[in-house]
């Protein structure tokens, strides 16, 4: 008889075992039931309606095909990135914010994505075991890219919604201070600005604030511009790079701008992102550590072509702005008539949704009670706020603009029904 | 056959966009288009490497923080100390060789004084047969617009961030072609990343953490260094390598390295071999490649092998993957992992495209997830399952590159024979292994790298000097000459006998 003997198997590495992917959380839960069970309007009306991606899929059509010229492009692997496509990218953002700020093409590195960016970054800012201060709710990726292979901690910045959940001094001391106590030295400040999940702009009084707190701290200052070209208006953003720019960039060699193209112009499969950083040192070792992280040399030739057309971008700009407003006030009018309230938005792909008044207690477990209920009975897949460590529990991320108006519809019936039986439940329970 | 001879820009033009058919004329502007780009500008600070950004007179810096700051205090933001270290100006002669030739391109007509690339092994040999499928289907290769093509909805969004099933697919077929069809790949365990730097950085991360190490035969692709050091800060140990053995791996050499480093307390969780390898062009044949399996299983390691050229040999060798040596029932094939990629074999590295390719679960997981740092652009992606699909052409791609990588290295080790130079006996890759020990003085890498700085600067070849590759016997370089054409080969030997000429002998090795 075989006597089996159980070879030792080949070890893995700890951030192979790790579990700070953070991919256990409700955010990706709720895709996965999406994908198990996707709405589909003809073949399955009955199926779970994706409002868990911020996904713009508004956008004009932006596709133009370009024939190019296959060989020199085929060979160009410089971890520079084509002129013409940073030179494109530079001006796009500056069409972006009304020309009220100025970018030079050669302080563009680029990266297959922000998310490659920020974790660029983060590698280059901050020694594992340091940290970012981050304020809240935030981006549930932000827990995978900026630790999982950095090592690097995310020390919260609490907001409220008493005051809108704005970033308050206050608040930034407060996590400061919460790090030193556990002796953790701080790089740097990472914002979203539009924010994500809160779908608002951070005010320009605000962000003045928000750079006194960096220099007086001494450290970087991240500002994650993706959602910049998804204001509904031009004049609701103010972006980082125009505080600078009226300042004369006294200061600026702190800060750091990413910027993609996946939410503004709805390209995310394309791999687009890019740093743009004041810090020439940072320029620098960012563009050696992008050689992990490059975009396709045909990407970016379509793109420079794309983005170089003056007249597209801005007719793109204005017509993307119309829709995700239009498309914000329909969703916003459609849950007010179902009794619930969201943050005054004003950018962004998504809304912040208060549903606080549902939950039995105020816990992170009756909020998940409430998002299971949401995602398996009603069928919407929302993010709760936990899962963007929003200390406030009850309020959720809701995105409109990753399906179409007749979808939205259908997903606002949804709502209201579950709204009225809940409100029946409470009924008869009183 | 045509080929490109990299030629220099004229005058400053406007960085717009081309418009263009692919055709050879059109081809011809965009190029010079192109060098328009990389003509040197002279570097603002002569300490920093000419890698800095250039132009910056738009961003005007105030001097006004020193009213702002108590006297005396200098308050200035930190970087890692990762970053601080990578900040440094490139000191390896590999990197500055590259820099110099973006600085000073050689055009046949307008540089013929310019310095010639023999120092990345790219492969422009083969490009027009590429370009040319792809203006007979450009419709549907471009966005995979058209027919049932996936359309911009399609590869627009986010798409799986290992890749698209459709090119794991047509890639895995693609290797077992390359490979010689004696192995079949299964697309399920292609992980696909952006370039075959980040899946060997990812392997990196997932096999070892940081402070351990890989054994590595030397001299080896400078590229490691920063591809498994830098982020994953997993330790390179050579195993070196001779010229009295034709710079043949030896199981007692492995040993020998993995008892020293157990010594020194150094944990070694894996082998990095490249087969066929860089920069010596040796083949590691069947036996080989089990001793190496036993090896690692006698001590519970991972192999990787770095099989990025395995597509561009010509020898009478036949290529053997280590996916070959493996079988599906095997369980050491948890240890095993390849790397490749389309920079290489199909000449196409501005794209962007590398496989990891694992038979181990854990590592597929955890290399999925971490692909999301380094993936593939969709519409690169469409259009290589375009074109990789068409096996008739690929069969008939991969046939004719062999057989003019092997002209071109015909010609040139005859050029070297003029100048009475010899190379090691190679099968394949894009690269000479060329002795050039009795040339240098002193016996040194010192005496080396001085001949490297005639080569570069009098000669205005950029060749890789085998310190860089931690080659240890002095002497050695690495000629590319794949870059080049059949006209580039005389202008090169005779460079290189103006230098060589200048070069008293050494005493002989012996």
């Amino acid at each position: 008889m075989a006597i089996e003997i159980e070879k030792p198997r080949v070890s893995l590495s700890k951030v192979a075992l790790s579990e700070t992917h953070g991919e256990d959380s409700p955010y990706f839960a709720g895709w996965k039931a999406y994908d198990e069970n996707p709405y589909d309007e003809l073949n399955n009306p009955s199926g779970v309606i994706q409002m868990g991606l911020a996904e713009n899929q508004l956008a004009a059509n932006s596709g133009r095909s370009s024939t190019s010229s296959f060989r020199e492009n085929a060979l160009f692997q410089d971890y520079h990135g084509l002129q013409s496509f940073r030179k494109a990218m530079a001006s796009f953002m500056e069409q972006i914010r009304g020309g009220r700020a100025k970018f030079d093409p050669d302080r563009i590195v680029i990266t297959a994505g922000a998310t490659a960016a920020n974790e660029l970054l983060t590698f280059i800012l901050a020694d594992p075991g340091d940290a970012l201060l981050i304020p809240t709710p935030y981006y549930p990726g932000f827990d995978r890219d900026l630790r999982w292979r950095t090592g690097v901690n995310i020390i919260p910045v609490h907001c409220q919604s008493s005051n809108n959940f704005e970033i308050s001094p206050q608040a930034l001391e407060a996590a400061y201070n919460e790090a030193e106590s556990k002796n953790i030295k701080v790089k740097g400040l990472l914002i979203t600005n539009p924010s994500n999940p809160l779908g608002a702009t951070i005010k320009r009084s605000n962000l003045q604030k928000i750079l006194k707190f960096v220099t007086c701290k001494n450290i970087h200052l991240i500002s994650d511009e993706i959602y910049s070209g998804s204001s509904f208006s031009c004049d609701e953003f103010v972006s980082i790079s125009q505080i600078l720019a009226e300042q004369n960039y006294k200061d600026s060699e702190r800060v750091h701008v990413v910027y993609s193209l996946s939410k503004d112009l709805g390209l995310p499969g394309f791999r687009v992102g890019t740093i743009y950083s004041y810090n020439d040192d940072v320029v620098r070792t960012a563009r050696r550590m992008s050689s992990f992280t490059l975009i396709s040399s045909q990407t970016q030739q379509l793109l420079a072509s794309m983005l170089s057309d003056k007249r597209f971008t801005e007719n793109y700009i204005r017509v993307n702005r119309e829709r995700l407003k239009k498309r914000y006030e329909m969703i916003i009018d459609g849950l007010r008539n179902a009794g619930i309230s969201c943050l005054n938005g004003n950018a962004g792909l998504f809304c912040w949704m208060n549903l606080s008044s549902l939950l039995l207690e105020p816990t992170m477990e009756c909020e998940l009670e409430l998002w299971k209920l949401i995602l398996y009975e009603v069928r919407l897949n929302i993010s709760p706020g936990s899962s963007c460590h929003c200390l406030e529990p009850g309020w959720f991320r809701v995105c409109f603009a990753n399906m179409n108006e007749k979808t939205l519809e259908i997903a606002l019936s949804r709502i209201h029904d579950f709204m009225d039986r809940m409100r029946k439940v409470k009924i008869s329970l009183q | 056959m045509r080929l490109i001879v990299p030629l220099q820009g004229v005058v400053q033009g406007r960085g717009g966009i081309i418009l263009g058919s692919i055709i050879p004329c059109a081809l011809f502007y965009f190029l010079q288009f192109y060098l328009k780009r990389h003509r040197s500008l002279p570097p603002t600070n002569p300490t920093l490497p000419s890698t800095s950004s250039g132009n910056l007179s738009e961003l005007q810096r105030c001097s006004s923080r020193a009213n702002l700051l108590p006297r005396g205090s200098t308050v200035r933001v930190r970087v890692s100390a990762r970053a601080s270290s990578i900040a440094k100006p490139n000191d390896s002669p590999y990197y500055i060789g590259l820099d110099r030739v973006r600085e000073d391109p050689y055009d046949e007509m307008s540089n013929p004084d310019g310095v010639i690339q023999l120092g990345l092994s790219e492969n422009r040999l083969s490009l027009d047969m590429i370009e040319k499928w792809l203006s007979e289907n450009l419709s549907i290769s471009m966005l995979g617009l058209g027919g049932d093509g996936l359309g911009i909805s399609g590869i627009a969004t986010y798409q799986p961030m290992d890749g698209l099933m459709e090119l794991k697919v047509a890639m895995a077929g693609f290797m077992t072609e390359v490979m010689g069809r004696t192995v079949s790949f299964d697309p399920s365990q292609v992980v696909l990343t952006s370039g075959a730097t980040p899946a060997l950085e990812i392997l990196s991360f997932c096999l070892a953490d940081q402070g351990n190490a890989f054994l590595v035969p030397a001299p080896y692709y400078p590229g490691f260094d920063r591809d498994i050091k830098w982020r994953a800060g997993v330790e390179l140990i050579p195993v070196h390598c001779r010229s009295c053995d034709n710079f043949t791996l030896s199981i007692a050499a492995l040993e020998q390295a993995y008892n020293q480093a157990r010594k020194r307390g150094q944990k070694v969780r894996g082998i990095l071999i490249s087969n066929p390898s860089n920069p010596v062009g040796n083949l590691l044949n069947k036996d080989m490649l089990y001793d190496l399996l036993d090896f690692a299983r006698d001590l519970n390691i991972h192999i990787i092998s770095d099989e990025i050229f395995a597509g561009s040999t010509y020898g009478n060798e036949e290529f053997v993957s280590m996916a070959e040596i493996i079988d599906s029932e095997d369980a050491d094939k948890d240890r095993v992992h390849i790397i490749y990629g389309m920079s290489k074999d199909f000449s196409v590295p501005g794209f962007r495209v590398g496989v990891l390719y694992s038979f181990n679960e854990n590592v597929l997981a955890a290399s999925r997830k971490l692909s999301r740092f380094s993936s593939v652009s969709t519409p690169t992606q469409q259009l290589l399952v375009s074109v990789l699909s068409d096996t008739n052409f690929t069969q008939e791609y991969i046939k004719t590159n062999k057989q003019r990588i092997r002209s071109m290295y015909n010609l040139f080790v005859a050029g070297l024979r003029e100048l009475g130079l010899k190379c090691t006996e190679s099968n394949e890759g894009l690269y000479s292994w060329v002795d050039m020990s009795r040339l240098i003085s002193p016996y040194s890498e010192k005496g080396e790298l001085d001949l490297w700085d005639k080569l570069l600067n009098v000669a205005k070849i950029n060749v890789t000097p085998g310190s860089a590759c931690h080659c240890i016997e002095p002497g050695w370089f690495r000629f590319c000459y794949t870059t080049l054409n059949e006209k580039g080969i005389p202008i090169v030997v005779d460079r290189i006998r103006k230098v060589v000429e200048r070069c008293k002998p050494t005493v002989l090795k012996l």
